[in-house]
């Protein structure tokens, strides 16, 4: 694995999650899949990481781009085609620390939503096809970056850290879209829940399955690492012994009660007569 | 066109959700379900003294299409611009679960989505983006079944996740008032800079995701004129082909061997982009 001097957090716990296994090659240097175990059993890890001679200019932070959405789908597809036949499907753990999807004329022109799009599905087929896909958010997990990896988990799992973050759009543009400043911004995040930044007021909206404290989330000790492994085995047997392949875990919560009043009433109506 | 074409057409695009909604749908089979009058409004807007829509934007009109079973979801563009919070999101992935619910008991039932959208709401942030979450997981659940329609039709267009899950529809009409894009320019300004994308640039702006571009680019599948007829016949004829042998999101080959022939170190120019797209797609 290519060390630079200063790991990503995606790149710091897939390496400690996986043990320094090798990464899969072919893939670019942006896009890490690393086939490693869980719980004893084979896997795929994947990570988007900063790579600052990515030949896209706009995606040299740990964006997500357009090689990135792509190759994501492909690193996700490869998996699902070669479990077509198994009974038990493996699992994929998505760690995400995406600053944001990429801003650019070349990722507008050449189609980057398509790309994303190529991600979304590809995790949402696994998922459907009972792969169980878990996302381990343990850096920002930013809009359009997040609905491409992680978004479409049968469990989100978070470290409870204040440089965590899950957001539609970072502050500065959100201010600017809506017509106010960066202060009023964050007056109004503190009182209204989903638009706050902080993970611990994600988490509230029922949107996780569980929140971990961890000692050094930049740099974690042993017994930082044992918590999150033991985490993902756990959300494994849960994913296991759910029948249920779609989302609606994540409607359990009374801040998301008219996400579920609203599908209730659809199906009390949806049959004429 | 001469001026009588000009007069017997009749615009999709001056026309409001619901009627866009019962214009796709066969003729008097129109039933609205969650209407307006059942006042689920978005309950976090009138927290921060932001008006509310009684349908909170977005209509599922159940009915049929050439006389099978179908759902449309149609954003109202001019509801705080088409974005989207918890009830309206919570309408289409619910409108569309249902409707793969339908198919795993053996009814067909299709789904058409009219995007007029910039993406999530901003006041319902983590609440939109979980939503739109969850329209993606629907729309390629629903789409093993039966065709997913998308269109996009103007003038607001389609940004945002919305924009994802317009890629991630069967097939998507465009016309040529349309703009498709995951960024929104102003976004796109405020982040890379005006030498990057120059958001009052109209014709630039238009160069690059404007309906015609991302029809001969491959992106879409259909480019149509603002006529309800067209768009009603388009819709029919894109389902009775059925599902596509693939869908383009699932094309990352061709996607990848695309994007490797191209010169990421110029700044990309619209015409090559279709030339490239048109061969490698």
């Amino acid at each position: 694995m290519p060390q630079a001097i200063e790991l990503s957090r995606g790149a710091t716990w897939l390496a400690a999650l996986t043990a320094d296994a090798r990464c899969a090659s072919g893939y670019p240097a942006s896009v890490r899949v690393v086939d490693a175990p869980l719980a004893g059993q084979a896997a795929r890890y994947i990570a988007v990481v900063p790579d600052p001679d990515n030949r896209f200019p706009r995606v040299r932070k740990g964006e997500v781009g357009l090689v990135e959405g792509w190759e994501l789908a492909r690193a996700v597809r490869e998996i699902v085609a070669a479990d077509a036949d198994r009974p038990v499907k493996r699992p994929i753990v998505a760690v995400i620390d995406v600053a944001s999807q990429a801003y650019g004329r070349r990722e507008e022109a050449c189609g980057i939503h398509q790309a994303l799009a190529g991600a979304a599905a590809a995790y949402a087929d696994a998922r459907l096809a009972g792969h169980p896909v878990i996302g381990l958010i343990v850096g920002k997990a930013m809009s359009g970056a997040l609905l491409a990896h992680g978004y479409q988990a049968n469990r989100l799992i978070a470290l409870d850290d204040p440089q965590v973050m899950v957001h539609a759009m970072g502050k500065a543009a959100a201010a600017r879209v809506t017509l106010r400043s960066v202060a009023e911004l964050e007056a109004l995040a503190a009182r209204i829940p989903p638009m706050a930044y902080d993970v611990g007021s994600f988490a509230a909206l029922g949107l996780l399955w569980r929140l971990l404290a961890v000692e050094r989330a930049d740099a974690p000790t042993g017994g930082d690492l044992d918590r999150v492994d033991t985490c993902l085995v756990e959300a494994l047997a849960d994913i296991r012994a759910d029948a249920a392949r779609d989302l609606s875990g994540r409607l359990g919560l009374a801040p998301r009660r008219m996400s579920k009043q609203v599908r209730e009433r659809l199906r009390a109506v949806w049959q004429e007569g | 066109m001469n001026s009588d074409e000009l007069l017997r057409r009749k615009s999709f695009i001056e026309l409001g959700a619901r009627e866009r909604a019962r214009a796709v749908l066969d003729a008097g089979s129109m039933r609205e379900l969650i209407g307006p009058f059942e006042r689920f409004v978005s309950p976090w807007l009138a927290q921060q003294g932001v008006v509310t829509q009684a349908d909170d934007g977005v209509v599922v009109a159940k009915g049929r299409i050439d006389g099978q079973p179908a759902v449309v979801l149609a954003i109202e563009g001019a509801f705080q611009g088409g974005s989207l919070g918890e009830v309206g999101g919570a309408k289409i992935a619910g409108a569309l679960e249902l409707a793969a619910e339908d198919n795993r008991r053996g009814v067909p039932t299709r789904a058409v989505i009219l995007f007029e959208t910039g993406g999530v709401r901003l006041q319902e942030a983590n609440l939109g983006l979980a939503a739109i979450a969850e329209i993606h997981s629907a729309i390629v659940d629903l789409r093993r079944y039966q065709p997913v329609i998308g269109i996009t039709a103007g003038t607001v267009g389609c940004f945002g996740g919305m924009s994802i899950a317009a890629g991630l529809c069967s097939y998507l009409i465009v016309t040529r008032e349309a703009r498709l894009g995951l960024n929104g320019p102003a976004v796109i300004e405020q982040e890379a800079g005006i030498e990057e994308y120059d958001s009052r640039d109209r014709p630039f702006i238009w160069s690059v995701t404007g309906g015609e571009q991302r029809y001969r680019s491959k992106l879409a599948d259909a480019w149509l004129e603002d006529d309800v007829e067209a768009i009603r016949d388009s819709v029919r004829g894109l389902l009775r082909q059925g599902l596509p042998a693939r869908h383009l999101s699932d094309r990352h080959e061709a996607f990848l061997a695309c994007l490797a022939q191209l010169d990421a170190a110029e700044q990309a120019r619209p015409d090559a982009i279709r030339a490239r797209y048109q061969k490698g797609l």
